[in-house]
Parts: C-alpha cells; structure tokens; sequence
C-alpha cells in the first residue's frame, strides 16, 4: 500500500479533476467499458448475427439457381445490414479501448507538457468528450442511418463519431505540442520520475508480463500474415466464385458446401484476427497499468491478486479464443470469462484508484 | 530527459496524431464508398449469375475482391500506426528501466520507430502497387519492430535483475 510520503508527493501530479486525475480514471473506466461492451457483444450478437449472415447467403446461392435477382438483391441488402451490424458494433469495441488506452498513456505524459494547469485540464476534458462521442456515435450508425442526412453516403451518427475523432485528434496535437514546449525549454525536476521508478512486485510483474504479451501478440501476428492472409483472400474469392457457379449450374448441394465453407473461413479469420488484437491489447494494458499500481490505494495482497487475475485474463481470452475454431461455443464461453477476469481486475484496481482520490483529498481538507 | 526517451514519446505522439488523422480521413472520404462498392460489386456478381450473364458475374466478383483487398489494408493500417505509436508512448516513459546503455537504448528506440512507421506504411504502399517492394517493406518493418521489442523484453529483464542487485538509483548507469 502506498505510504503517506508517496501519497503527499504524489498529490500534486493527481490534483482533484487535474489532467492526470481525468485521463486516469477516464482511461480505466472507457477500457471497463469497452470489455464489457465487448463481452456482451460476442455472447448476444456476434455468433447469431453470423448464423443470420450465413442464412441469407445460402438463400441468395438458391435465389440464383431459381434466377431470381430480385429476391438475390434482397438478400443482399439484408446481408450489407447484418454486415454494418457486426462492423460497427467491432469498431465502437476497438475504439473505447483504444481511447481508454491512449487515456492512460496521456496521464502518464502529463509532467512533461508544459503547458497551464488549465490549458492541461481542458485538452483532457476535450480528449474524454471525444473518446465518448466517437464510439457511441460509431453505435448509432447502424439504428440512425442516412436519416436527415444532409450527405448522400454519410448520416448524421457519421458525422458525429468524425467530429469525435477530431476532438481526440485536437487533443493530441495540444499534447504533443505541450511535450515539444517542454523538451525545448528549462525542464523542473519531476515527481513524475518517481512514478517510473515504482519496482513494487506488481509493477514489475505487470511490465514484464505485458511485454511478454505484446511480443507475443506480434509473432502471431507475423505468423498469420506470412502464413494465412493470403491464403484467406484466396479462399476467400475463390468460395464466393464457386458458390456462384454452382448456384447458376443448379448444382445447389455444391453451392450449400460452398457457403458452408465461406462461414467456417470467416469465423477462421475473425478468431486469428481477434486473438491477435486481444493479446497485443492487453499487454499494453499490463504495461499501462503498471504504472497506475503506485495510485491503487489497496492492501499489496490484494494488488498481487488483481495483477495475477489480470494477466491470467489477459491469457485465457485470446488463447480460447483461438480455440474456438476446434472446440466451437465452449471455447468461446471460456474466452468471455477470461474477459470477465479482465474486468473484475480492472474494475477492482479502479476501486483503489478512486480510494487513493478520496484519502488526497481528505488530507487536502484536512490542512490547514 | 534521455535521448531515447525524447525519440520515443514525440515519435510515439506523432505517428498516434497521423494514425488517426489517417483514420479520421478515411472514414470521411472512402470508407462509405469503399463499404457500398464492395456490397454493390457483390450483389452484382450474385445478380449476374441468376441473369447466367457468367464473364459479367465474375466481373463483378474481382471488383468486389480488389476493393476487399484495398479495405483491410486501410483499417489494417489505421489500427496498426495507432497501436505501434501507443507502445512508443509507453516505452518512451519508461525506457530508462531497459537494461541496456543509453547508446543502445537509442538506437533500440530508432529501430523502433522506423519498424513503427515502414510497416503500416508497406502495409498500405500494397493497395496502390501489388508488387514485391511494398511486400518486402511491409515485412522488414514488422521484423524490426518484433526484434526490438524482444531486445526490450531482454532488457526489462535485466533492468529488473539489476534493481534487485543494486540500490534504488544505481540501475541503468552502465
């Protein structure tokens, strides 16, 4: 647990709605949020949207045989509908991580922009409002669409997430331009130093183990570029070829094969592909989080078995991830508990963050 | 503030500002169109095929591969340059506990970064010319990046075994 020095010396660096304060808490909550949007996503929409996908695929190689292209072009609407379904519900994942992440990264930076603690305050404040408008924004495209839309491919949801992209792209220009001021003028020594030095148990743990992750994550993914990418664009245009072929021969027991296939090739890149993002993901977590552990106002048990529940998490997710394409749902029912573990650790951390918060502040108070 | 430190969090900050910049740009000027292109081309080929107008169907399908093609490598890139300008940050604040000497850590630091930036960028050279180069650089930059970072998992390791020989402040001096 932090002592009552380290928690004085670090009070200044985590002042009370300060950037550091904002990106910190910010920063977890957006990546709690993200995990549990995400576990939601993959256990009510991910498998039946594909199943629904896959349905309309099979309908449309029958609508070809029959030679019926209107009811072809209906299928396919419905098809681009499950698609955008799927792709935005991906994307507001990816990005409430990312935000989260990069909110994270942002606070650690803070000693070293110089600029005011109110031009700090309101590039944070910007940089939340952005990382909140823009995946929510990404949500809504699939229920708001072209409605009102003054853009003929673009809706309104669109324009909002883009703006929200801009409010956090706004942000880090401030923040680069903070960490330029500093680099190019007199440099205050930094309690922020001290923060770097935290050789605390979990500290260490978590920075080994998320490197560890991270390299991990790129071998793989090096591995599926060199061995699978291609291969996969290949199959990938080669079942549709067939699919329509044999549809249009009235070989439909060949085109259904076909479909089939192409189902078992997408859910084949989307695991390898989700493995590889996940793993990546979560050591950097673990290295981010490294960092946060100085600011857990927890007992050391209790921060030792946040980390451990953490980074076994951080494993079992895209390990079973991985191993949904032998062992189908019960994989996938392992890999969303890992995720789970992800979140009870996270939020269990957040708990001590929001603990360390409350004890400055009282101290604060209690000042004369 | 070290050398290699100053690389990593201005490079990391920078390629995050251009990775969304890029992202941002794409979102608003092709990401719409190249999404209605791939579902108009394979409506079409599907719509061919019922029609039994096959040199058309298939037309229409390799319009729907290439744009396919194109589009993974755009959001592959997007994600990529923001991810890797990530790790810069997080290195670029700790780098000094990699066990190495600073005229190491620098030049671990610039292969980083070139890694970081040659990558996503062969990545996306591949949507505008399908030929070896972009190819080669694409992997040269990954290979990069994976030495690097097994050269700083290494040095973690060691800085981690050097602050439990030495007393707080004598680590990383060597």
């Amino acid at each position: 647990m932090s002592t009552p020095n380290a928690i004085r010396r670090n009070a200044g660096a985590f002042a009370p709605l300060g950037p550091a304060r904002l990106f910190s808490l910010g920063g977890i909550t957006l990546i709690i949020g993200g995990m549990v949007f995400g576990d939601v996503f993959a256990v009510f929409v991910l498998h039946q949207n594909a199943g629904r996908i896959g349905q309309h695929l099979l309908a449309a190689t029958q609508a070809v045989a029959a030679g019926d292209v209107g009811s072809v072009l209906a299928h396919f609407t419905s098809i681009g509908g499950f698609l955008e379904n799927r792709g935005t519900k991906v994307d507001t994942h990816v990005h409430i991580l990312d935000f989260g992440y990069l909110a994270l990264l942002l606070a650690l930076v803070q000693p070293y922009v110089a600029l005011s603690a109110s031009a700090k305050k309101l590039l944070a404040q910007i940089f939340l409002l952005g990382a909140v408008l823009l995946p929510v924004s990404v949500f809504l495209i699939h229920y708001v669409g072209l409605a009102y839309s003054p853009l003929r491919a673009i809706g309104w949801a669109s324009i909002f997430a883009d703006f929200g992209g801009l409010l956090v792209i706004v942000a880090c220009v401030g923040e680069l331009a903070g960490l330029w001021r500093y680099l190019r003028g007199p440099r205050p020594a930094l309690a922020a130093e001290e923060l770097r030095q935290d050789r605390s148990w979990p500290a260490r743990v978590l920075l080994t183990g998320g490197t560890l992750l991270v390299l991990l994550g790129f071998l793989h993914g090096a591995y599926y570029a060199a061995a699978n990418l291609y291969q996969h664009e290949a199959r990938d245009t080669a079942l549709l070829r067939a699919m329509m072929e044999d549809a249009a021969g009235n070989n439909l027991a060949a085109a259904t094969q076909a479909v089939n296939a192409y189902g078992g090739l997408q859910g084949e890149k989307a695991v390898k592909i989700a493995a590889h993002a996940h793993i990546i993901e979560f050591g950097l977590l673990a290295i981010l989080l490294a960092f946060v552990q100085r600011f857990v106002f927890l007992s050391e048990r209790w921060k030792r078995r946040w980390v451990l529940v953490l980074l076994l998490g951080s494993v079992v997710l895209p390990v079973f991830v991985l191993l949904e394409l032998r062992w189908g749902l019960v994989a996938g029912g392992i890999a969303d508990m890992g995720g789970l573990l992800v979140v009870v650790s996270l939020s269990g951390m957040l708990v001590g963050v929001l603990r360390h918060t409350g004890r400055l502040d009282a101290g604060r108070e209690a000042e004369p | 503030m070290s050398a290699s430190r100053k690389l990593l969090l201005v490079s990391g900050l920078a390629l995050a500002v251009w990775g969304m910049g890029y992202g941002l740009w794409y979102a608003l000027f092709a990401e719409h169109q190249a999404l209605d292109q791939m579902g108009a081309s394979l409506a079409n080929a599907f719509a061919r095929a019922a029609e039994r107008r096959m040199p058309e169907a298939h037309a229409a399908l390799e319009a729907f591969a290439q744009t396919q093609f194109n589009y993974v490598r755009q959001v592959d890139v997007h994600s990529h340059w923001t991810g890797l300008a990530m790790l810069l940050i997080v290195f670029g604040a700790i780098f000094d506990r990699v066990g190495f000497d600073e005229r190491k850590r620098f030049y671990l630091a610039t292969i980083l970064v070139v890694g970081a930036v040659s990558f996503p960028l062969g990545v996306v050279l591949q949507t505008a010319n399908r030929g070896p180069i972009p190819k080669a650089l694409a992997v040269l930059g990954s290979a990069l990046v994976i030495l690097a970072l097994a050269a700083v998992a290494l040095g973690f390791a060691r800085g981690n075994a050097a602050e439990r020989r030495s007393p707080p402040g004598e680590v990383n001096r060597a």
